[in-house]
């Protein structure tokens, strides 16, 4: 077979090609930092195979278009990043509700409201779960490398099909801006699902059929012509006020995930089998997280990480399982304590939990972690002597260096002050 | 099946039932709701138009004018309050061959919408927007919207509205619209006149619909009747632009003009997109 052909790409670009392979072809998007470079890079792209791309006037009408978009049967994407995707989150209730597959990045930035626009957070991943109003699905996957955005993102598509959801793709500043070179698949590599659209004559066709799982979703146009609303609706589509059809209908949508969660998770697994010290980290956290556990091995150390890829649903399997054999799960986040929470909830009190300084701040007053005393060492020290900090000690960048400065020096961070406090 | 124009020649009684969905029926509006008669004007004018059920995707934002869409038999989409047009962009840009027709009220398309009206006038997509302007929030009981005279009453200004009114028509022309006209429900034959004429042009069509809320802004603004609503607002409130030309300025003073306001030709978004971008991209 011929060498594949690697490319040097961009997070934010990654996901772009990840979204074109996986055969979307409706992108509606507004411009916010640090996810522009999506829409961008699919201005060009899509329409050279005949997709559509419209810079909307605002976040709410971008997931609004992409839903009406997505009803015609393209399938469709919007980005965005933290004050977006606040914007956008009635949408994301709508699309839950109406059961329209769609694709909804956030590329998370600092917050809350304008917070940190040119820098990395993991501050909405409870925002993914809990920001639409009433209970609804949620799929989130939460890739850490440029080449995993790609294929993610592919994923995020698929599982959107699959379950006639809204899927969301978060990652954070970092890896959407950071270059790496990544291998593109060829067609047929990476598995590529398309929704299942009715075959009956339309007087048998209902939208939300509950005789399958999963209703085919027909196309409008098509000659179906059927009703799609935000109201709570019977099978036909149509709205109603009756009490029990409403609560067959919200527990059918939150079913279709739960009943399919061993399809939807995704973790990676690294030096679990006999560790008694767990990692739990995610996204770009989740590298630092590597670096550190395998430097921890280096020195000896029984240390492992448990990297989900797919947020949500919570891979509270995993978790379970885990919290009964380790003493310690130490969740890093680029936030102040929201997965932990999570995590807490599924080890059920069976183990120890720990989480490092809080680093939404951390990112912030780039000064006091640049003199951040290495102390807070989670595995006895084991790392004050690595290469890290050497970079820590790095004499503080100009202005312009600022940004890859804030990077390098929270990567150390992570690595640093991987666990302190307890909970 | 007879044809939409043997119909009229025997002057048979139009079908409604063609383009309603009956299983849905009754509807939620209360007597004497204009929409009702709206609703009408409108099928009778899509009959003329030829289009067929399935060409048809009928988009609506939230309010008692955005049920409509549950009451008719074409491809339709209910909803947020004040996205109709959003999601009708989606739509007609990811399926062009479709022809959008939004439902949309005056709190709708010119408060909560506001924003996605003015840029869908601006885009000048093709699509037919219909605006049922009552000048009052129904659904949520009767506060005062953007269209809701200075001084009139509502369940939010019991001391009478101080805010000045939008003018749909000169919003939506002002943004771009290529086709901008009012009717009223009074007026219902030059309403259907009006909505075939919309439907037939080619680019954004903003048609301000005057039809009257008896239940929360008749009854707080003290009439007795839903034909004195009309007739004061509806007929006497208005001057059709034909009119309009041999009066003196001062009749026409507090007067809205009906009747198609403004017709241009320009470059329809869809066509663009395909002729310029796509075919740049791929370099046809
Ligand atoms: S509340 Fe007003 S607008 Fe709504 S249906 Fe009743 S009369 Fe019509």
């Amino acid at each position: 077979m011929a060498e594949k052909k690697k490319k040097l790409l961009q997070g934010n670009e990654a996901c772009a090609e990840g979204a074109l392979y996986a055969g979307c072809r409706f992108y509606a998007g507004y411009p916010i930092t640090p996810s522009t470079e999506i829409a961008e890079h699919l201005s060009v792209r899509l329409p050279k195979v005949g997709g559509k791309f419209i810079q909307m006037e605002d976040e709410i009408a971008s997931i609004a278009a992409i839903t009406g978009a997505s009803l015609t049967g393209l399938k469709s994407m919007t980005a965005t990043s933290g004050p977006g995707f606040s914007l956008k989150q009635e949408g994301i209730g709508f699309a839950c509700m109406a059961e329209v597959p769609c694709v909804i990045v956030n590329v998370m930035r600092g917050g809350p409201s304008t917070g940190f626009p040119t820098g990395p957070s993991q501050s909405d991943v409870m925002q993914a779960k809990w920001g639409t109003h009433g209970d609804h699905p949620v799929v989130a996957v939460a890739p850490a490398y440029v080449q995993e955005i790609l294929s993610e993102t592919v994923r995020a598509f698929n599982l959107a099909e699959k379950y006639r959801t809204p899927v969301m793709v978060l990652y954070d500043e970092i890896v959407g801006h950071m270059r790496e070179p990544i291998v593109l698949p060829e067609k047929g590599e990476l598995e590529v699902i398309d929704r299942i659209k009715p075959t009956c004559n339309s007087e048998e066709y209902f939208p939300y059929d509950d005789k399958y799982e999963i209703a085919p979703l027909a196309a409008y146009g098509e000659g179906y012509r059927f009703h799609v609303t935000g109201l709570n609706h019977k099978k036909d589509g149509f709205p109603t006020n009756d009490a029990k059809l409403i609560q067959e209908g919200n527990e059918r949508i939150l079913r279709k995930i739960e009943n399919h969660k061993n399809d939807i998770w995704k973790n990676e697994e690294l030096e679990l089998n006999d560790a008694k010290i767990v990692v739990f980290a995610y996204g770009s956290t989740a590298r630092s997280a590597r670096y550190a556990v395998k430097e921890a091995g280096n020195s000896g150390k029984k240390v492992g990480l448990l990297r989900p890829l797919t947020l949500w649903p919570f891979p509270e399997k995993a978790v379970e399982e885990l919290a009964k054999r380790v003493k310690v799960i130490i969740v890093p986040e680029m936030n102040m304590g929201q997965m932990i929470v999570e995590v807490e909830r599924y080890a059920r009190g069976k183990c120890e939990m720990k989480n490092p300084d809080s680093q939404a701040a951390g990112i912030l007053l780039g000064k006091e972690f640049y003199y951040l005393p290495p102390h807070q060492n989670l595995w006895c020290g084991g790392l004050h002597s690595s290469p890290v900090k050497e970079v820590l000690r790095r004499p503080r960048s100009k202005e312009r260096g600022l940004r890859r400065a804030f990077r390098s020096r929270w990567e150390v961070y992570n690595v640093n002050s991987s666990c302190s406090k307890k909970r | 099946m007879s044809t939409a124009v043997a119909v009229k020649k025997d002057k048979a009684p139009f079908d409604y039932n063609k383009y309603l969905r009956p299983n849905k029926l009754p509807h939620i509006w209360c007597p004497g709701c204009g929409h009702g008669i709206v609703l009408k004007a409108m099928l009778r004018a899509i009959d003329a138009s030829g289009l067929s059920k399935d060409q048809i995707c009928m988009v609506s934002g939230i309010g008692c004018s955005s049920r409509t869409p549950g009451y008719v038999d074409f491809n339709t989409l209910h909803t947020l309050h004040g996205r109709a047009m959003a999601y009708a962009t989606g739509v007609k840009l990811a399926k062009p061959s479709l022809k959008v027709i939004v439902i949309t009220g005056d709190g709708d398309a010119l408060a909560i919408g506001g924003n996605h009206f003015i840029h869908t006038c601006r885009r000048n997509i093709d699509m037919t927007v219909l605006v049922y302007s009552n000048a009052i929030y129904g659904m949520t009981g009767g506060q005062y919207s953007p269209t809701t005279p200075q001084g009139a009453n509502a369940t939010t200004s019991r001391y009478g509205n101080i805010e000045p009114v939008f003018d749909c028509c000169e919003l939506a022309k002002a943004s771009g619209a290529t086709f901008v006209a009012r009717g009223t429900a009074y007026h219902c034959q030059e309403l259907e006149k009006i909505i075939f004429e919309a439907v037939q042009h080619k680019g954004t069509s903003v048609v301000e619909i005057l039809d009257q809320c008896p239940t929360y802004y008749g009854r707080q603004n003290k009439y007795k009747s839903v034909t004195e609503m009309m007739e004061k607002i509806e007929k006497d409130g208005t001057v059709s632009v034909k009119q309009a030309d041999k009066l003196p300025p001062e009749k026409l003073q507090g007067k809205l003009l009906r009747g198609v306001l403004h017709k241009i030709e320009r470059p329809e978004y869809c066509e663009q997109y395909k002729k310029f971008i796509i075919g740049k991209a791929q370099g046809k």
